[in-house]
């Protein structure tokens, strides 16, 4: 069970916290002008890696937010946490 | 035959406490301190079980949790009743009652035991082979199969005993108190780091506290008495704390481990009333250090599984730790120093061992040559061939090995016995190490795995790191312990250490025959029955990966998860397939490393505790009115209220027929409630919803639909505008909270820019709902103060007022197509409201009604229910309920894929009313709706949703979801149900009041 660092609390058990899939995906502007392709990328298409992978996570128990994390899903270790909107510390 | 076989008094054992216990209906007495496996054996029983599938007659083989023969049922047919407990493992209380298992009528003779004659018949895979065809014959098997299969019977009563959970958090974790683990202990601890050492067994010092001879000596005392002062004085550490009996079941990512506490299993029975059983211990630590020691490895040769043999580790325990004898004439058969070791323990205490087979030829130890002065026969470079005696060994026949290791030679021998201990040498216990995420390496030299890459701040030391000679056990772990609490000494800086085990080992991993493998039963796995041919088998059918062989020949998938055995079905796979075995991998360790009972899994999560029950303020009111409830979510939800003996649906006929006549109260609390404030906060309404919110005046209520991106319906409920920038939402009971969780991920992460704020009032406010014709009259009587003409508080209006002294907000607003108002009222004034409206409506016959009752009446108008009458399919298409949809909006959640290719298609499932032809007959929801039942296959175009006979219309209503319904209005369908087809016509979905009289009168 990971232990998760919250850019707002500090250190706290997984079990707090929510998965929110794949993150730095910006809901377009303008939807109503996109090819049905291009909905379905932004709808249905996500990443699946084996190693590093950014994601979104909820503190769901805890103070609510919403932040963004960098882990390894080879061995589970977490690289980074940042605020939603901020740039990713690691490449 | 009973013979006492205990020669000397020891540490552990208690020769002044006698226990009396009950084994398979017999009673023997042990003393305290004794396991359940050392205490048959001092009784010379050595049969105890059999085994899964050949029912081969099977006895105690080790003294640990490694235990794959000597599994039993304690206390059969009572309430605490446990199924497949290691013999070796159970300490013996007065009282105890244990019996052996999966064999009948008994385990001396057991009928199943034929299967060993058929076991020509019964290769890898039998199951998986035979059972393949007739398909439909494989009920028949299964019967038959279920009822041979399992080891243990599982309770039929509910358990008595007292679970619990504790969390622990530590700087420093060491698991296993061997040597290794007592050192960490008092290093870390002395050093100022909160330490929590934990042992699976009753008593500290593992393998070392019983090695007392003058072949291993620390600072020139043994090994024993050296431990001994040091477990004296790591107790007296106040930082550090000990748990025995504490077993680690699981080791996961960061740290975090799962052990269980085992309390009150050694007491008698009677010392354990309201006394907490087991914990488990949830435990977070900065650092682990693992030191989980080593398991001694069998030896794979032809009938190695008979009772009486032992691992040679577990015949020298037996004697130095419990005063035991395994036998009275015990052969060792080894190939490395370690039975030596045994050897001179049991001369020591007077034991008599016939003869020593080495697999090596001549090695330069000192431990052959002390047992070599005590006339003991060592036959070097030869093997055991086979071994006789059905319930207890007898003799084993011995054959000369050839250079290679690969043949035998020579003629064969016999020496008679009555015990066999096996050593082949030490497998490091890093199951938990590879839970934890940390890969191994193979190591040539000595043939083990051990620990390579640590996933997370942790060590391995001790055996369970490879280091299996005194002096390199300590020297690395102090080594090793120096780097990581980072520290610069530790007290043993200037330890003096000797050792005289000789590293030396023959490996091989199955043992050659003057039998062809075929013609052999060489158990690699002794408690599924996998023998070495079954493994050759599997391989010869084309299986290579170790994980396939694994499932394929049940190596290793007994309770015991092959501690045992693992490693030389590794090997036998990788010599048979020539590959290397560090290419080879490992099958995967998983968690529990030993069993856990379901009780220390659940802890004090049990019957009412199970899960959260939420119930409204008007919650006790619906109990004393004989509510019948209904689970929703987490709630409780009255259903309906019958009287007079009413079953379900004469109930929900009264209360349907008097919510439309004179008046109905419902309780609508459970109904989920977030207020929205903020200057953006109708923007935000705009986007979440279908339809237009900028223009909804203040005091004025909406119906809303929110849709999930895909376009697909996901909650509904009406919004009121309170103010300004203020609104409340309501939202369904059982997408309460994720409508708020998904409003607040939009809000943070795609909209941050608008100024809304939400909060959860769900339980805040408590709602009563009141409607039908007379419901205006009961409002006007419970709040006289407010105006309910219909031109000034019109249906879907609102308006704060008060109840005495109390403020409300009353709605205008309904779910039944009847005049409907809902008070809301701040939760702990709601039973009281209740009763003034039951008080004032009582000359209306108000009537309350439950859940049922309302879901019959917004069927009969049509309206849905999100969950019910749609699932993650639906769009408000697909529902007719376009009208909602803006078409003006520039966006909001979800529009863009209500013109997708697949969303815009004629023929999707769309919602339809359903009428029987015979009025009567009420359709089952779920049914399936079909058009044409000549045409095989026959197409099925939809199902019924919702379906119910409505007695304000006096006939059976149902809504439905028909490919293309849209179009099919006044159309004939059938529904086929078991016996009969049921004739039905496609309706609009409205059944009532389509001009919405009712709801503006």
């Amino acid at each position: 069970m990971f232990l998760i660092n919250c850019p707002f609390c500090g250190e706290r058990e997984q079990s707090e916290f929510k998965a929110g899939g794949e993150a730095h995906i910006v809901r377009p502007k303008q939807p109503t002008e996109l090819s049905d392709d291009q909905w379905a990328e932004y709808l249905f298409m996500r990443k699946n890696i084996k190693g590093i992978q950014f994601e979104r996570w909820n503190h769901i128990h805890g103070c609510r937010k919403w932040f963004n994390m960098v882990r390894d899903t080879s061995n589970d270790e977490i690289k980074a946490v940042y605020k939603m909107g901020e740039k990713p510390p690691v490449k | 035959m009973t013979k006492n076989l205990r020669v000397k008094s020891s540490k552990l054992v208690d020769e002044t406490y006698r226990i009396s216990f009950k084994f398979n209906g017999t009673t023997y007495y042990g003393f305290k301190g004794d396991t359940l496996a050392s205490a048959l054996l001092a009784n010379n029983i050595h049969l105890v079980g059999r085994s899964f599938k050949y029912h081969r007659p099977r006895g105690i083989m080790t003294a640990g949790s490694e235990e794959p023969n000597a599994i039993v049922q304690l206390h059969n047919g009572t309430s605490r009743t446990e199924p497949n407990v290691r013999a070796t493992e159970i300490e013996i209380y007065e009282g105890l009652v244990a019996s052996s298992q999966n064999c009948w009528p008994s385990v001396k003779f057991d009928i199943g035991g034929i299967n060993n004659f058929l076991s020509p018949l019964l290769p890898a895979g039998f199951y998986y082979k035979t059972f393949m065809w007739p398909a439909s014959f494989w009920e028949k098997y299964e019967y038959f199969i279920r009822k041979s299969a399992g080891l243990g019977k599982s309770p039929e009563v509910p358990d008595p005993d007292i679970y619990e959970h504790k969390y622990i958090h530590c700087d420093v974790l060491i698991i296993g108190a061997g040597i290794s683990g007592i050192i960490a202990a008092k290093t870390a601890a002395k050093n100022g780091f909160k330490t929590l050492l934990v042992e699976e067994k009753s008593y500290l010092g593992g393998s070392t506290i019983y090695q007392d001879s003058e072949f291993f000596k620390i600072n020139n005392q043994s090994t024993a008495s050296w431990l001994e002062k040091e477990i004296n004085e790591i107790k007296k550490i106040e930082n550090l704390e000990i748990k025995t009996r504490t077993s680690v079941a699981a080791f996961h990512g960061y740290n975090f481990l799962l052990a269980r506490e085992n309390l009150i299993d050694h007491l008698p029975l009677e010392q354990r009333e309201n006394k907490t059983r087991q914990k488990l211990l949830k435990i977070r630590a900065k650092k682990v250090i693992t030191a989980t020691g080593s398991i001694e490895r069998p030896l794979i040769f032809d009938n190695n599984d008979r009772p009486g043999i032992l691992l040679s580790s577990a015949v020298k325990k037996y004697a130095d730790l419990f005063g035991v004898a395994c036998g009275e004439k015990n052969i060792l058969f080894t190939n490395n120093d370690s039975a030596y070791e045994t050897a001179i323990s049991l001369i020591q205490k007077g034991i008599k061992v016939q003869a020593i087979i080495d697999n090596r030829e001549e090695v330069d130890s000192k431990l052959i040559k002390e047992t070599e002065k005590n006339n003991i026969k060592i036959y070097k470079g030869y093997t055991i061939v086979d071994t006789f005696g059905y319930k207890r060994i007898n003799s084993v026949s011995i054959m000369k090995l050839s250079q290679d290791g690969q043949k035998v030679i020579g003629s064969k021998e016999n020496i008679s016995c009555d015990s066999l201990g096996i050593s082949g040498g030490w497998t490091p216990a890093v199951h938990l190490f590879t839970q934890s995420g940390g890969k191994l390496k193979f190591r040539n030299d000595d043939q083990v795995f051990i620990p390579n890459t640590y996933p997370s701040n942790q060590i391995s030391i001790g055996s369970c790191n490879g280091d299996f000679t005194l002096d390199e056990i300590l020297m690395n772990a102090l080594k090793l312990l120096k780097e990581f609490l980072n520290i610069k000494k530790t007290e043993y800086e200037n330890i003096e250490l000797y050792s005289a085990f000789n590293k030396s080992k023959r490996n091989i991993w199955l043992l050659p025959s003057n039998k062809i493998v075929g013609k052999t039963k060489s158990f690699v796995d002794f408690q599924n029955d996998a023998t070495a041919k079954d493994i050759k088998l599997a391989l010869r059918e084309g299986f290579r990966s170790i994980e396939h062989v694994k499932r394929y020949t049940t190596t290793g998938m007994g309770t015991d998860q092959g501690k045992l055995g693992n490693m030389h079905a590794l090997g036998i796979i990788s010599e048979t397939a020539s590959s290397k075995m560090g290419e080879l991998g490992t099958t995967t360790f998983r968690p529990p490393y030993t069993p856990l009972t379901f009780g220390t899994i659940v802890g004090r999560n049990v019957g009412k505790y199970f899960d959260i029950i939420r119930k409204t303020p008007i919650h006790e009111w619906h109990v004393k009115n004989k509510a019948e409830f209904e689970n929703v979510g987490q709630w409780k939800r009255a259903w309906y209220y019958p009287q007079n003996g009413e079953n379900m649906h004469q109930a929900v006929q009264r209360e349907s027929k008097a919510a439309r006549d004179s008046a109905g109260i419902l309780d609508a609390s459970t109904l989920g409630k977030i207020d929205i404030q903020g200057t953006d906060a109708s923007e935000f309404l705009n986007r979440v919803y279908t339809n237009a919110w900028s223009k909804l005046e203040i005091g004025k209520c909406r119906y809303g639909l929110m849709l999930n991106e895909d376009g697909m319906v996901y909650d509904d409920g009406v919004t009121t505008r309170l103010d300004e920038n203020h609104y409340i939402m309501t939202t369904t009971t059982g997408g309460a909270a994720t409508v708020l969780n998904k409003m607040e991920d939009y809000l943070q992460t795609e909209w941050p820019e608008l100024d809304v704020y939400l909060t959860s009032v769900t339980d805040h406010y408590a709602t009563i709902s009141i409607c039908g014709p007379n419901s205006k009259k009961i409002i006007q009587k419970v709040i006289p103060e407010i105006d309910l003409s219909d031109k000034d508080f019109p249906h879907m209006s609102f308006k704060n007022s008060k109840i005495g002294k109390m403020k409300c907000r009353v709605m205008r607003i309904s779910f039944t197509g009847e005049q409907s108002y809902e008070i809301n009222i701040q939760a702990n004034y709601a039973k009281s409201v209740w009763e003034n409206c039951m008080e004032a409506g009582k000359e209306f016959n108000i009537t309350p009604y439950g859940t049922e009752t309302m879901h019959l009446l917004r069927a009969e108008k049509g309206f849905i229910i999100v969950g019910q009458d749609t699932d993650a399919t639906m769009t408000p298409i697909d529902l007719q309920m376009d009208w909602i949809v803006s078409k003006k909006k520039f966006d909001f959640i979800g529009k863009r894929s209500l013109y997708r290719s697949d969303t815009i298609r004629e023929d999707r499932k769309q919602l339809v009313g359903l009428i029987t032809d015979n009025p009567k007959e009420i359709l089952e929801e779920g049914a399936q709706i079909v058009a044409d039942i000549n045409k095989t296959p026959i197409e099925m175009l939809g199902h019924v949703t919702s379906s119910y006979f409505s007695p304000n219309l006096n006939k059976s209503i149902a809504l439905g979801v028909i490919k293309g319904g849209k179009n099919m209005m006044g159309q004939k369908l059938i529904i086929p149900m078991e016996k009969k087809l049921i004739n039905v016509t496609v309706t609009d979905p409205v059944f009532l009041d389509k001009e919405n009289k009712r709801l503006n009168a």
